[in-house]
């Protein structure tokens, strides 16, 4: 077998040169966006200005950062979205957790119930307002717990970890724990949350980049700005274009104001997006086995 | 029964704060869904507030920009899934084909990487990015003749962006479902189609394929019935007044109406009616995958 794989004609040769230069071609297509936005955030931004800054940074200049660091707002939105995806992880984690080890057993009473009571929901919501107005009625309106308590235990979270209790905690080992006259609080804790570190480093993932990454509820629930998450604080300066004065104090022109602005606005996205992207490739096993039970069918 | 349920009492408090929450958080907004039929004031509250029957709707339906979210709803839609969707599809099959290893998890860890990026720093890219003074396309534009263009200010340019920035971000993590298909395409097959002399070319055609052909219809279906269920937060930070007549989707009508606007009634209708649309497309769509494929989602 292995003599007829090692035999390639000309035309298989072709398609691995094509395929390969092809992914390279994908592969920069990729890259040099998040490349460039590293270079751009160390140039000088008259020269990003003028269109100099192709593959390297020019003028290297600390600047744009020494002003971001300057800046209070982007640090207090930082500590934010540590404390809401701290305490979301935590919360979100927990309530999936609890709810899985029951819906994995074969034979709860009521189970097939249950999981419609959670399906439902997939299929159809209150919506965007009766949601926001029992957040108001419940005096949630911005705090914490309007961000870490309404998504806690999505659906979809609780079909994977359910997949993976069903598949890797067999039946027997709790008909022999049981025997031996074990608990079932006692043994979701020493048998099978042991087992399950991978999944739950999984959710803790998700929930993380999640939390993290997400800004729609907070952009509805939070009115303080000293509340606002990193993401809200990004919208300011990315997309709305305010950049604090605090920043600019000593810059002059209006000129001049603008492209310290676009040298800002670099520096904020390497300084918001860095962390996750530094941390990603070492836990990237994680992230794909979420994908890959959560793509059989439950 | 009962016995059965005493004995496994601990299993239900497991289960109980996912239930608290979705009773709260989830089906109390349904029960507030009826707003939609009532003139809402917060005085009066949900229950106390006069019933109006369907004129939210009707009023929406006889709005002067009705026709124009539906279109931009659907257009947008479904110009992503066309083009967006074959895309993973391709790259997955190639990727399996590679032979180098480590280049190919390189490639990999790169092509995931902008996925966790966030929303607002993805729209943030795109504005520093096509600047019509200091970004980097327009100075390739101006290098090779032409004249700036002001991307992200003209209604034109609204979906190519919004298409392509999508493509850009999820087509590597949405390659993951695809490899782990190929991956379990069962080896004999392109050992047999390597005897009968299949060139790559071939056996990628009549051998990959095929075997992966279950999963792409079953992700098809899922994207085919959520083709009203846009994403809101993407649209909503690339929404301006400039491109307000091809951005201004139901998601963000849904916002601009009842959060901007406190029309909480008739954004409430708003949204019920594009549940109700989901609602009906999932059940369609899954039908008539049913009826031609036998593969279906329940």
């Amino acid at each position: 077998m292995n003599q007829l794989l090692k035999r390639k004609s000309r035309g298989d040769v072709w398609f691995d040169v094509i395929n390969l230069t092809l992914l390279s071609v994908v592969m920069l297509l990729v890259l040099f966006p998040l490349y460039f936005v590293l270079i751009a955030s160390f140039s000088d931004p008259n020269h990003i200005y003028s269109g100099d800054v192709w593959l390297v940074p020019k003028g290297f200049t600390l600047d744009g950062y020494a002003r971001i660091f300057s800046d209070s707002s982007i640090w207090i939105g930082y500590a934010n979205s540590i404390l809401y995806a701290g305490l979301g992880t935590l919360i979100g984690v927990a309530v999936t957790v609890f709810a899985a080890y029951p819906l994995a057993r074969k034979n709860l009473v009521g189970k097939s119930g249950l999981m419609w009571f959670l399906m439902i929901t997939m299929f159809f919501s209150g919506g965007l307002i009766p949601t926001y107005l029992l957040i108001k009625d419940l005096h949630m309106l911005n705090t914490i717990w309007a961000l870490v308590i309404p998504g806690a235990g999505s659906v979809f979270n609780v079909i994977i970890v359910r997949t993976f209790f069903q598949s890797s905690i067999p039946d027997e080992l709790w008909e022999a724990a049981s025997i031996d006259g074990c608990s079932n609080t006692r043994f979701f804790w020493s048998i099978v949350l042991p087992l399950s570190k991978s999944i739950i480093a999984v959710m803790v993932l998700y929930h993380v980049v999640g939390f993290w990454n997400g800004f729609f509820d907070a952009l509805i629930y939070m009115n303080d700005e000293s509340k606002y998450p990193l993401q809200l604080v990004l919208r300011n300066i990315l997309v709305q274009n305010q950049v604090n004065s605090g920043m600019m104090m000593d810059v002059e022109s209006y000129a001049a104001k603008m492209r310290v602005t676009e040298l800002i606005k670099y520096g904020v996205i390497i300084v918001s997006s860095l962390p996750l992207l530094i941390l990603y490739p070492f836990l990237q096993k994680y992230f794909v086995k979420g994908v890959m039970i959560g793509s059989i069918k439950g | 029964m009962w016995t059965r349920v005493k004995r496994d009492y601990e299993l239900y408090l497991f289960l109980l704060p996912i239930i608290i929450i979705y009773l709260v958080f989830k089906y109390y907004p349904m029960y507030g869904v009826q707003i939609a039929f009532k003139d809402f004031s917060p005085s009066q509250g949900i229950w106390g507030s006069e019933w109006v029957g369907l004129q939210h709707f009707i009023d929406f339906f006889n709005s002067y920009n009705f026709w124009s979210i539906i279109t931009n709803t659907i257009t947008l839609s479904f110009l992503s899934l066309l083009f967006g969707f074959p895309v993973p599809i391709i790259i997955a099959i190639m990727l399996n084909q590679m032979l180098g290893k480590r280049y190919k998890k390189f490639i990999q860890t790169v092509i995931y990487a902008p996925h966790f990026i966030s929303t607002v720093v993805l729209v943030g890219m795109l504005h520093v990015f096509l600047s019509p003074n200091s970004g980097i396309v327009n100075h390739l534009i101006t290098w090779l003749g032409g004249e700036p263009v002001l991307f992200m200010a003209d209604e034109g340019w609204f979906r190519p962006l919004y298409i392509l920035s999508g493509i850009w971000q999820e087509t590597g993590f949405a390659t993951i479902i695809y490899l782990a298909a190929l991956a379990g395409v069962n080896p004999e097959l392109h050992e047999a189609a390597i005897m009968d002399g299949a060139s790559k070319w071939k056996r990628v055609w009549y051998v990959d394929i095929p075997s992966i052909l279950p999963t792409i219809v079953i992700l098809l279906i899922l994207a085919l019935g959520n083709i009203m269920s846009i994403g809101f937060e993407k649209a909503f930070l690339m929404q301006n007044d400039l491109n307000y007549a091809t951005s201004n989707i139901l998601p963000t009508y849904v916002y601009e109406m009842g959060i901007q606007k406190a029309q909480y009634s008739f954004s409430t209708a708003v949204g019920l009616f594009n549940s109700i649309i989901n609602i009906i497309l999932i059940v369609t769509v899954n039908r008539i995958a049913k009826r031609l494929t036998e593969t279906s989602l329940w």
